[in-house]
């Protein structure tokens, strides 16, 4: 039986500021799998701000299926010991830089195969939320924007056959953001 | 007769070095934007008097999604991911550090009030004096060698998080002229979903710089800033050991079913 609870108004966040980097960063926080294992590939891109300069102080988070669709619930992130845990972080580099290596997800459930993404910066008051979509997957949400915008939740095969997202936090290339139902507590009526 | 002096014109003028904002300004502008301002839950991210937020806000709407598949799937840690000791930021450095020694201590629940179990929580702060470890603090202000300001845990089968910490210092930051920050810890959580990924700050009651501090005010509603600041509680304080302070987390709501969930 399931006990109706009353709806709880949110703790709202904050910047990340420019001090996490002794904090949140960690040995191997990118590497969902070793590089040079079986299927690894790199996710790599630059966080850039609405003058088109890098973001030097901006943290990247992934949560991803593994290649069969299948969203893994173990644990091990932060010692992973060869364990596939679907999640990982990146600190850009000084010159704006995250780079994951990790493995192709499959779609879930049937859905287009994205990465979910979230973003933090010095700067930037609350977290952002996006998705990087495969090259060639699109859903019913994808194909709801106007290209430009679908545009920027494509990830790019790039020369070297590593995937390219890059992340706009502004700016004519910014990209699509996401909000999703109930994150603006009980009162917004979703 | 004196020689004219042509010789000696001034060169232009120049530019007046542009006056740095003062306190003053950003509290003025503070109100302005906050009562240009729709109240809301969250903080303002277009919020002008966090001067570092002008170019890194996206201008465009945030777009509804319904989350689905791989956001639907928090991820997931466990003992064997973190050392219970670092849940104790006073015993990390082979010595005591200097400072109020407090335990820190609450719930982390969803939107529809449950707990969330067994769930990684990181924190990170100044030391007692107002400095981080970090090498980009310049705040001539001591570096506590046994200090690193950095903790995690996981929260229990109630969702309760337990830390052992120093009161941080407040700090000065360069947004404006005699910018200062009131003290805080940084906290990092998860929920069950991926959707509730949350980075925020937790204050101290009565802080007075709360009013002169545009991170906070960015929060443009009083009830939604208050949802950050810890409490007292002189039940939680030891004796002859540490001050005790409780502060509850709450996460935007889940969007799983119950069943869902279950299968998870």
């Amino acid at each position: 039986m399931t006990i109706p609870r009353e709806a709880l108004a949110p703790t709202p966040g904050q910047t990340i500021g420019p001090f996490f980097h002794d904090a949140l960063p960690y040995a191997g926080d990118s590497l969902l799998v070793p590089p040079g294992s079986a299927g690894a590939v790199r996710l790599h891109g630059t966080v850039y701000d609405g003058s088109g300069a890098p973001v030097p102080d901006a943290l990247v988070e992934i949560r991803q299926a593994d290649p069969a669709g299948r969203p893994p619930r173990r644990e091990g992130s932060l010692r992973r010991d060869g364990r596939f845990t679907g999640w990982g972080r990146a600190a850009t580099d000084a010159s704006g830089r995250y780079a994951f290596t990790t493995v192709v997800p499959g779609g879930v459930g049937g859905g287009a195969a994205f990465f979910a993404v979230v973003v933090f910066a010095r700067g930037l008051l609350d977290r952002l939320f996006t998705r990087a979509y495969l090259p060639g997957e699109s859903d019913t949400f994808l194909a709801s924007l106007p290209a430009a915008d679908a545009a920027t939740l494509r990830v790019v095969r790039d020369e070297e056959g590593d995937l390219r997202f890059d992340l706009h936090l502004q700016g004519d290339r910014e990209t699509v953001f996401l909000r999703y139902p109930r994150h603006d507590g009980p009162r917004s009526g979703q | 007769m004196p020689t004219t002096a042509t010789s000696i014109v001034p060169p232009p003028a120049p530019d007046p070095p542009e006056a740095p904002d003062t306190q003053e300004r950003i509290t003025a502008e503070i109100a302005e934007a906050q009562a240009a301002a729709a109240t809301g839950a969250q903080p303002r991210i277009d919020f002008a008097p966090y001067r570092s937020s002008a170019l890194r806000h996206p201008t465009k709407d945030l777009r509804h999604a319904d989350p689905e598949g791989i956001e639907l799937v928090a991820p997931v840690f466990g003992h064997s991911d973190i050392d219970p000791v670092e849940a104790d930021l006073t015993v990390q450095r082979g010595g005591d550090p200097i400072g109020e020694r407090m335990l820190l201590t609450g719930r982390v629940l969803d939107g529809d009030g449950r707990p969330v179990r067994h769930q990684l929580v990181e924190i990170w702060q100044a030391n007692a004096g107002g400095r981080y470890l970090h090498k980009r603090d310049q705040h001539p202000a001591p570096v506590d060698p046994h200090f690193t300001g950095v903790g995690r845990c996981l929260t229990d089968g109630a969702g309760v998080y337990r830390f052992t910490t120093i009161k941080p210092g407040p700090y000065p930051w360069r947004n404006h002229l005699n910018a200062w920050r009131p003290a805080h810890i940084h906290f990092s959580l998860f929920g069950t979903e991926f959707t509730q990924r949350l980075i925020t700050q937790m204050y101290f009651p009565g802080d007075p710089l709360f009013a002169l501090d545009p991170i906070y005010q960015s929060i443009t509603d009083q009830a939604v800033r208050d949802r950050l600041v810890a409490t007292y509680d002189h039940d939680l304080t030891t004796h002859e050991w540490a001050t005790g302070y409780r502060w509850d987390i709450v996460l935007t709501g889940a969007h799983a079913t119950p069943l869902e969930r279950d299968e998870q």
